[in-house]
């Protein structure tokens, strides 16, 4: 962005501030937005695609993460993620149950890299974006483990967690475009 | 004018619309009035004392009348394991037009409301761009904006009806089971501006919006709706958006499932692919008879609702009342509202007040003389698409009722003798 742009906002800033109009011909291109590189957004963008996409550096494994869960996690989703109260349930379901399946990280979610994407912003609840990167891997791990979706010793990374088979992968439709 | 002259347009008592106009809404004014001047016929009006002494001056910000704001928004019990979660429904049936005020709009937080401090907010646009840009609130307030007035309902709004595990909801009221729908006038800037600011690189098929909640909430939105009529919103009915809301700013995705117009706004990226947040893949997703789910059903279903006479209200004598009710539809406006007072046997024409409220709320109204008999009183909605509003079997045969979310099907409210209004399933 050229320092004219910056010029032309500040203009029409004070121009707002005294009449209640918009001079038409420099609202084409304010132009205030602030150049910012991607490595600056690195602690701030916490999206983790299901392509892998933005999953940080570092691994886990289910056995480092058993001992995140019991401390961080189990008081609100009980120690086998068997869950409390409410939406707490993280194991079991099957899609192809009778009646209403119970839809949970192991019966329903297509993705693994949502499980990461997920624990790492909103997770503990009490406590978002406390645990670390490596914590976020092995509870992660841990949360896959419960469901029997991987073994206690796979290692998870930026690269082995994409690869991931989860078992509703194919149960999703993208209605997105439906009119 | 007497009851003979009022032209009866549908089984069970519906009176043609055009009564509440003019001459018509004269002739609803008599029924009522009959019985109150026979019991007051000896009354003198007087002048009230509050007309005699002066009242408080004008003030900082207005509340309501002390008679008049007995009404609240409808919240859950906190739960200790999900702080600052939940939902608030908006009172509809105390609510007239289409404006639903700030502090009644309904509220759906996944980790409670954010204390942002607007001049340390920043809202990002990165990813599939020429340029990343990082704006300051300050920055965004000189950028030129739109004024419009959109509803937003949540997608689990009206979910009771689906009657899962066999519930029915008999005490039921407009708001309790259709309060997760409110309508606002939201100025902000055209997404489009800001993005065509970053450079959008071709590739960008999607956006990923986040919040700056403790939940870091996420929704993924398709780019040609994102380049579409979606806003930043700054300002809720003419003052900044409320924190409940989203302050200092929300994405307003319009006429879609509210969960994806994200509050608190402070990330877009664009990218190739959703990014499949929890928020679009274990929850907002509609489970199908086949098991298949349905994600990103944007667009809220054609619907309407008569928020008077609703559950669990009382009518107290016969005579006429003016039955009204809301409408809307994510697809556009609403064209025509119809309304039966006999389970959906007989339909009359209601008198819409606005038939071009795009995206937004629409208020219907048909005069309806109560004899004192049992009746159920049911609205069907079509959009400027074509859309007709299902009934609640129709949409249950259609999608099944694993779903969960995006309930859009006919209300019935049951009137009986004694006058009792609630919900039922017909
Ligand atoms: C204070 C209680 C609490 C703690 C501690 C907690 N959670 Fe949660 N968790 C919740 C609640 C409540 C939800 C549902 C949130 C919602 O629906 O918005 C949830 C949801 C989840 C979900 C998504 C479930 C679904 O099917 O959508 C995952 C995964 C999860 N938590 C993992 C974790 C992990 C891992 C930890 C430990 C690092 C943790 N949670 C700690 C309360 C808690």
């Amino acid at each position: 962005m050229s320092s004219r742009n910056k010029l032309i906002g500040v203009i029409v800033a004070i121009a707002l501030s005294h009449t209640s109009f918009f001079p038409l011909a420099q609202a084409q291109n304010v132009g205030l937005g602030t150049p910012i590189s991607e490595s600056q957004l690195a602690d701030f963008d916490l999206i983790a695609g299901p392509d892998g996409n933005g999953l940080p550096v570092g691994s886990g494994t289910a056995l480092q993460g058993k001992e995140v869960f019991e401390a961080q996690c189990a008081v609100c989703h009980a120690l086998n993620g068997e869950g409390t109260s409410g939406n707490t349930v993280l194991v079991g379901g099957d899609m192809h149950s009778e009646g209403t399946p119970l839809r949970t990280v192991g019966s329903y979610w297509p993705y693994a890299s949502t499980v990461f994407d997920f624990i790492r912003r909103a997770m503990p609840a009490t406590a978002p974006k406390s645990l670390s990167d490596v914590e976020v891997y092995q509870v992660t791990a841990y949360v896959l483990y419960l469901n029997g979706i991987i073994d206690q010793y796979k290692v998870l990374n930026s690269e082995t967690l994409a690869e991931i088979d989860m078992p509703n992968k194919d149960g999703f439709i993208d209605h997105s475009q439906a009119q | 004018m007497t009851d003979q002259e009022l032209e009866t347009v549908a089984g069970n008592g519906l009176i043609n619309r055009r009564h509440l106009l003019g001459l018509g809404l004269a002739g609803m004014g008599v029924a009522v009035a009959n019985s109150a001047l026979a019991a007051d016929a000896g009354m003198r009006l007087e002048i009230p004392a509050w007309s005699k002494s002066p009242g408080p001056g004008a003030s900082g910000y207005g509340g309501r009348s002390s008679y008049a704001g007995q009404f609240q928004r409808m919240a859950g019990n906190p739960n200790p394991i999900y702080p600052g979660g939940g939902a608030s429904r908006s009172p509809l049936q105390h609510l007239q037009g289409t404006i639903t005020p700030n502090g009644l709009h309904f509220e759906r937080h996944h980790a409670g409301i954010p204390d942002i401090d607007p001049s340390r907010h920043k809202l990002v646009i990165n990813g599939l761009v020429r340029q990343p840009l990082v704006f300051s609130y300050e920055d965004l307030l000189k950028y030129p904006m739109v004024s419009k007035i959109y509803f937003l309902e949540c997608s689990g709004n009206s979910g009771a009806l689906w009657g899962a595990n066999g519930a029915d909801a008999p005490d039921g009221t407009a708001q309790s089971i259709h309060g997760l729908v409110s309508c606002a006038e939201w100025t902000g800037i055209p997404l489009s501006t800001l993005l065509d600011e970053a450079g959008v690189d071709p590739q960008a098929q999607w956006i990923s919006a986040v919040g700056a909640d403790a939940a870091s909430m996420g929704r993924s939105v398709p780019m040609d709706r994102a380049m579409d009529d979606v806003m930043v919103a700054l300002y809720q009915n003419g003052e900044p958006v409320r924190p409940g809301q989203g302050y200092p700013m929300r994405l307003l995705v319009p006429g879609c499932e509210g969960n994806i117009s994200v509050k608190w706004l402070t990330q877009i990226k664009l990218t190739r692919a959703a990014s499949q947040f929890r928020d679009e893949t274990s929850k907002y997703t509609d489970t199908q008879p086949d098991r298949l789910s349905r994600q990103f059903t944007l667009p809220m279903g054609t619907k309407s609702l008569i928020t008077s006479p609703s559950g669990q209200m009382s009518l107290h004598r016969q005579g006429l009342y003016q039955i009204n009710g809301i409408a809307w539809s994510g697809r556009g406006s609403i064209r025509r509202v119809e309304v039966s007072a006999d389970g959906g046997q007989t339909w009359a024409d209601a008198l819409l007040d606005d038939q071009h409220a795009h995206k937004a709320l629409a208020r219907f109204r048909i005069p309806w003389q109560w004899t004192g008999g049992s009746a159920i009183l049911q609205s069907r909605a079509t959009d400027s698409q074509g859309n007709v509003q299902p009934t609640r079997t129709g949409l249950i045969n259609e999608v099944g009722i694993l779903g969960r979310y995006h309930f859009h099907g006919i209300q019935s409210w049951s009137v009986n003798s004694a006058g009792k209004v609630r919900n039922v399933f017909a």
